[in-house]
């Protein structure tokens, strides 16, 4: 168990910060050191909103240690308004309730905990979207 | 470039083997395919395994090996590639014969998984995920499968039940193969029946955690000498690589990697798709199985499935596949099953395929890392 392994993906984790080719203009995310499009290496920090729509999902009922004291728990890759899909759980739904195409927003929540006395790891997640 | 025979297999059964450990399934597949091939050492080993430090706490395990197997001071070295790692060995063991380097290799696949249980075991096959942003969020290898699985579903139409005819297939396949580990047939019911491990993805759609080795003799044909004549020939090899997240790659439903490693093969045998007798996918979820199909060319886009539900993967079909069980029944030891790949087509393609025995003169074999992140492609000829 690695605190640093977790702290040094806080930018990612807790606001969703990817990046942005200056060259091509694609918005990535996860960040990366070489745009996959141009090849540029000119990426600049972009802050995605949160805002999405449900590519695919799934409900894990098999899960590795550390998760499988929560099955069965719903997942998804969800496609974000500026592009990008992102791997994450769904939360704050009812596990026959997602769907293709669903509209859904990033949220924070707990990731796993590494035993009573461990470490809790939080991050992002994705809910229904609230109507405004 | 020299070329490359294979001139002895062997294997052990496939099975929860509670009485061995990982440095005896592997030596005694040596042996066996050392006997074959009338030889009693080699210039190199080189072992496909994936999961040996997390399951069996055994790192440097090619040494261990060529010890254990009376190969003591023989070259020898573990290849990582997660489900590619027997692919990848066969690739290595190939460019050394064909370079010049050697001219005789072993290639030895071995997984020992038995000896944890459920949630270390879909742990340990988790970290072929992308670790930070996939498997950080729970998702289990199946996880990642399910989420293709249920957009080629919502894409092309599908039911779950039409995926039900690539298990039937290799269970079917699996009966005549003595070293497969369910031999027995399933129904499409029973598939439809079946636990579910990661909607939609059941228990009949997963290949099993088990035990096994495989290893084969690659010799130049300097080595062969009159072997080379009864000996099968690989004549294409690639490897490709993806990105490892599902979420990094344009399409998560085309597999950019065995594409490439699919058409540099085919280039490399002077072969086209429609040559292709017989087909040994990584089958390790159905929904994969489909997907290598289509970017191998052998089915159109969005078409894989459809080619199983009309039987033409079938050992009678117009592309046999999974012929002595494939991942799914023949068993899944995740670093050997890439060998067990090529030692089940080289069977096929020397006429000792038994009861499974499929009219064949080209072959291919494909081997697969995660969700298709590393692909290894190979093309073997009958003698």
């Amino acid at each position: 168990m690695s605190l640093a392994k977790h702290w040094r993906l806080q930018q990612q984790r807790y606001r969703l910060i990817g990046v942005q080719c200056e060259d091509c203009g694609a918005k990535l995310l996860p960040r990366r050191l070489v745009c996959p499009q141009c090849k540029s290496h000119n990426l600049q920090p972009y802050s995605f909103k949160g805002q999405g729509m449900v590519y695919s999902h799934t409900v894990v009922y098999d899960a590795p240690s550390g998760y499988d004291g929560y099955v069965p728990y719903p997942a998804a890759l969800v496609r974000l308004d500026e592009g990008p899909l992102v791997a994450t759980q769904l939360t704050d739904v009812d596990i026959d309730e997602p769907y293709i195409g669903m509209p859904v927003e990033m949220v924070t929540r707990r990731l796993r905990e590494h035993g009573e006395s461990g470490m809790i790891v939080y991050g992002y997640k994705f809910r229904p979207k609230l109507k405004d | 470039m020299r070329r490359v025979y294979i001139t002895g297999i062997g294997q052990t059964p496939v099975r929860e083997h509670w009485d061995r450990s990982a440095r005896d399934l592997a030596a005694s597949s040596i042996l066996q395919a050392l006997e074959q091939a009338g030889i009693d050492k080699a210039d190199a080993i080189y072992v496909g395994n994936a999961l040996s430090g997390e399951l069996t706490g055994q790192e440097q395990l090619a040494a261990l090996i060529a010890d254990f197997a009376g190969l003591t001071g023989t070259e020898a070295i573990r290849v990582e590639a997660a489900g590619a790692s027997g692919g990848a060995a066969v690739r290595l063991g190939y460019l050394a014969v064909a370079s010049g380097v050697h001219d005789t290799v072993l290639v030895t696949g071995v997984e020992k998984m038995s000896d944890l249980s459920g949630p270390a075991v879909e742990e340990a096959l988790a970290t072929s995920t992308d670790e930070e942003y996939e498997a950080i969020h729970g998702l289990s290898i199946a996880a990642s499968h399910a989420l293709l699985m249920r957009r080629y579903m919502y894409d092309y139409d599908l039911e779950r039940r039409d995926f039900a005819h690539f298990s039937v297939n290799s269970h079917r396949n699996a009966v005549n193969n003595e070293y497969a580990m369910f031999r027995r047939p399933i129904t499409v019911e029973a598939f439809e029946k079946a636990r579910l491990v990661a909607d939609p993805i059941s228990l009949l759609d997963s290949a099993p955690v088990a035990d096994g080795a495989a290893t084969i003799v690659l010799c130049s044909d300097k080595a062969a000498g009159k072997r080379a004549n009864s000996s099968v020939e690989i004549t294409g090899s690639a490897l490709a690589t993806d990105a490892v997240a599902l979420h990094d790659r344009p399409n998560p439903l085309f597999l950019r990697a065995v594409q490439e490693s699919a058409h540099k093969a085919y280039a490399q045998a002077g072969v086209t798709p429609k040559q292709i007798d017989i087909f040994e996918p990584h089958d390790a979820f159905a929904i994969l199985a489909a997907l290598s199909l289509e970017a191998s060319g052998l089915a159109p886009e969005g078409e894989g499935v459809r080619l199983a539900m009309e039987g033409e993967i079938a050992l009678e079909g117009r592309i046999p596949i999974c012929t002595m069980g494939g991942q799914k029944a023949r068993g899944y030891p995740v670093g050997a099953a890439g060998v067990y790949q090529i030692v089940e087509l080289a069977q096929q393609l020397r006429g000792d395929a038994g009861a499974n025995q499929v009219d064949a003169r080209v072959g291919m074999t494909q081997s697969i890392g995660g969700t298709g992140a590393t692909a290894v492609t190979h093309i073997l000829r009958s003698p």
